[in-house]
């Protein structure tokens, strides 16, 4: 049956309009969507394995065979995502439930966490290109209400830009599916790659394939990051956690389907303008993260440079690479989480956000020192962590590709993401302690215990890299060879 | 006729660019709302004008239109609705908290 992979999106939809209805119990809203969560991670193990054993898994909906109807396709790429995205949300929702506050809770906040996560997972799972724009949507209205929830008038300020950019971005959107449909004729991805495999990428294909760079780069701040530090720093820590998360990694998968599916025929013109894009978005979000000294602003640059970092894999295009970026990206989702949560507790701790008033924090809270030293380490790719293997295989890819100016800036930003961190660790915990044993606010357990989870998981990922091997080498072999997609989706 | 409403939807274009690049708050809900409608006008060209009669299986006829990009478009349209209406809410209450709608003021990022 693989009625399975419907799951994903629509256990959390049917979460979400539950929780509607149980307003005023806020106990049972907790554990109904932290259980959802946690029966999406066994749904998406049990799925990705049986990918390994059945191959592409795809799911028909109303029997109408494809190209007609809607489908849901799961190769290992999207199964890694939804995995990796069910554990994020399930550790910022174990954050959130001593964080975010009465107020929050009272109003949907847990039915708009799930409808978000119904809306990512859709995306990752969907075989349709108009099906994937309203899962977008969706993604987008609950992350519109989760920014503005609470009412601050920085998140006012904040999120009408950032509605703004993305209406603008789902435009674009709709203009390509426009363009691709009068052209091609079908909405189907795997129909879509054959009849543009049929009559060769013509220059008009190539022109719509750069609209739909744009489009994902808007999503995903590949160079049109300019939204995302001021978004991201608004929100409070939990739903920003889930933003630096997985918001920017759907635009990236979406790129990664397309353009390795759909347009992978002139790589010669749209993979050297992600090249270049790539590049750029590395050197602008270095320039970001060590420019600032609001914490939130250096964490958000971070994210940034990841855009920059695992779209090298997609530009260069060799098998090494495209297998360094999902390692990185799942090992960015992850840790990402994590940075925001820390940085968040933070600020919560010391009611400051500029790093300049912060100082001898390791004194008051240890653990949280040494995890965001742990997390530092993970983020710049020192072995033991699991940005090392993402960052080798990236770094071996753009070698073979011969693409040695993208290995450097690849490189470089390493280094900038280590002195921006490791400026936030020396001013915040080193120095002299200024938080008094009385003033000291008590660390809860419900926001150290999340944090821990995340360290594990990037230890675990770090040294268990070889149990996750099989799966993300299967990812990449799909990606590159979308024949074994398209055989899977069309003809059985 | 597809000349023709292209055209169209490029004015729109055009005019919802301007107002989203305006002070006024109001202004931008406005441009994006008829941004929308240039997309909706885009996809109903893109798949065709005046190939039949109405996609309803009653009418006897030869030809109908091409039924998808209806669909697409009404799926599109409650989407702009909603991203629409949230939009002038967020607005009006950020009229409220900030007292302004001019976005010149809601420039930056400060700390609180």
């Amino acid at each position: 049956m693989n009625n399975i992979l419907v799951l994903p999106m629509v256990i959390p939809v049917l979460a979400g309009i539950l929780l509607i209805f149980l307003r005023p119990y806020i106990k049972t809203q907790r554990w109904i969507s932290l259980g959802v969560m946690i029966a999406n991670i066994g749904i998406s193990i049990y799925i990705l394995n049986r990918i390994q054993s059945e191959g592409i898994l795809r799911l028909d909906f109303g029997g109408w065979e494809p190209p007609f109807g809607i489908l849901f396709v799961a190769d290992s790429f999207s199964a890694i995502l939804v995995l990796t995205t069910s554990i994020v949300t399930a550790v910022c929702l174990l954050y959130s439930f001593s964080s975010i506050g009465k107020a929050h809770e009272n109003m949907f906040f847990y039915s708009f966490v799930n409808f978000l996560v119904a809306g990512v997972n859709g995306s990752f799972l969907t075989g349709d290109l108009f099906n994937l724009y309203v899962c977008f949507e969706i993604m987008l209205l609950a992350s519109y209400v989760l920014i503005a929830l609470g009412g601050k008038k920085i998140q006012l300020k904040e999120s009408v830009k950032y509605v703004a950019i993305n209406v603008l971005s789902s435009w674009f959107f709709l203009i390509g599916i426009a363009y691709l449909y009068g052209t091609v004729g079908t909405l189907n991805m795997a129909h879509l790659s054959e009849r543009i495999a049929e009559s060769g990428q013509t220059p008009i294909l190539t022109v719509i394939s750069i609209l739909f760079l744009v489009v994902f780069s808007l999503k995903s701040g590949l160079l049109l990051y300019y939204w995302l530090p001021g978004s991201y720093s608004a929100p409070p820590t939990a739903v920003a956690a889930l933003f630096g998360a997985l918001l920017t990694k759907v635009g990236i998968y979406a790129m990664f389907r397309v353009f390795t599916l759909i347009f992978y025929h002139e790589p010669g013109i749209t993979h050297t303008i992600i090249g270049v894009l790539a590049g750029l978005t590395l050197i602008g979000g270095s320039i970001g993260a060590i420019a600032y000294k609001d914490l939130r602003q250096i964490v958000s640059y971070n994210v940034v440079i990841a855009v920059g970092f695992i779209l090298v894999g997609l530009a260069v295009l060799t098998p090494e690479a495209i297998e360094g970026s999902i390692y990185y990206l799942m090992h960015d989702m992850l840790v990402k989480g994590l940075l925001f949560l820390i940085a968040g507790t933070m600020i919560t701790l010391t009611g400051m956000t500029n790093i300049d008033y912060m100082s001898g924090l390791i004194r008051n809270y240890p653990f949280l020192g040494w995890m965001f030293f742990i997390v530092m380490l993970s983020l710049t790719g020192i072995p033991p962590f699991s940005g090392f293997i993402g960052k080798v295989l990236v770094g071996q890819g753009t070698v073979d590709a011969g693409a040695y100016i993208l290995l450097a800036l690849a490189f470089l930003s390493s280094i900038f993401v280590l002195y921006s961190l490791l400026r936030v660790f020396l001013n915040c915990f080193w120095g002299e302690t200024i938080i008094s044993e009385e003033d000291e606010i008590p660390m809860k357990k419900g926001w150290l215990i999340p944090c821990v989870l995340l360290t594990l998981a990037t230890i675990g990922l770090g040294l268990g890299a070889e149990s996750v091997a099989i799966y993300v080498s299967d990812a990449a072999n799909t990606l590159l060879n979308p024949n074994i997609y398209i055989d899977a989706v069309l003809h059985d | 006729m597809e000349t023709l409403i292209t055209i169209l939807s490029g004015v729109l274009v055009s005019v919802a660019t301007y107002l989203l690049l305006s002070r006024s708050l109001i202004r931008v809900v406005l441009g994006s709302a008829i941004l929308s409608h240039a997309a909706h006008l885009l996809i109903m060209t893109m798949g065709g004008l005046k190939r039949g009669s109405a996609p309803i299986l009653g009418e006897e006829t030869e030809s109908y239109t091409d039924a998808l990009p209806q669909a697409l478009i009404l799926t599109s349209i409650v989407i702009s609705f909603a991203v629409t209406a949230l939009f002038l809410v967020l607005a009006f209450r950020t009229y409220r908290e900030t007292g302004t709608d001019n976005l010149y003021a809601l420039r930056g990022f400060k700390d609180e």
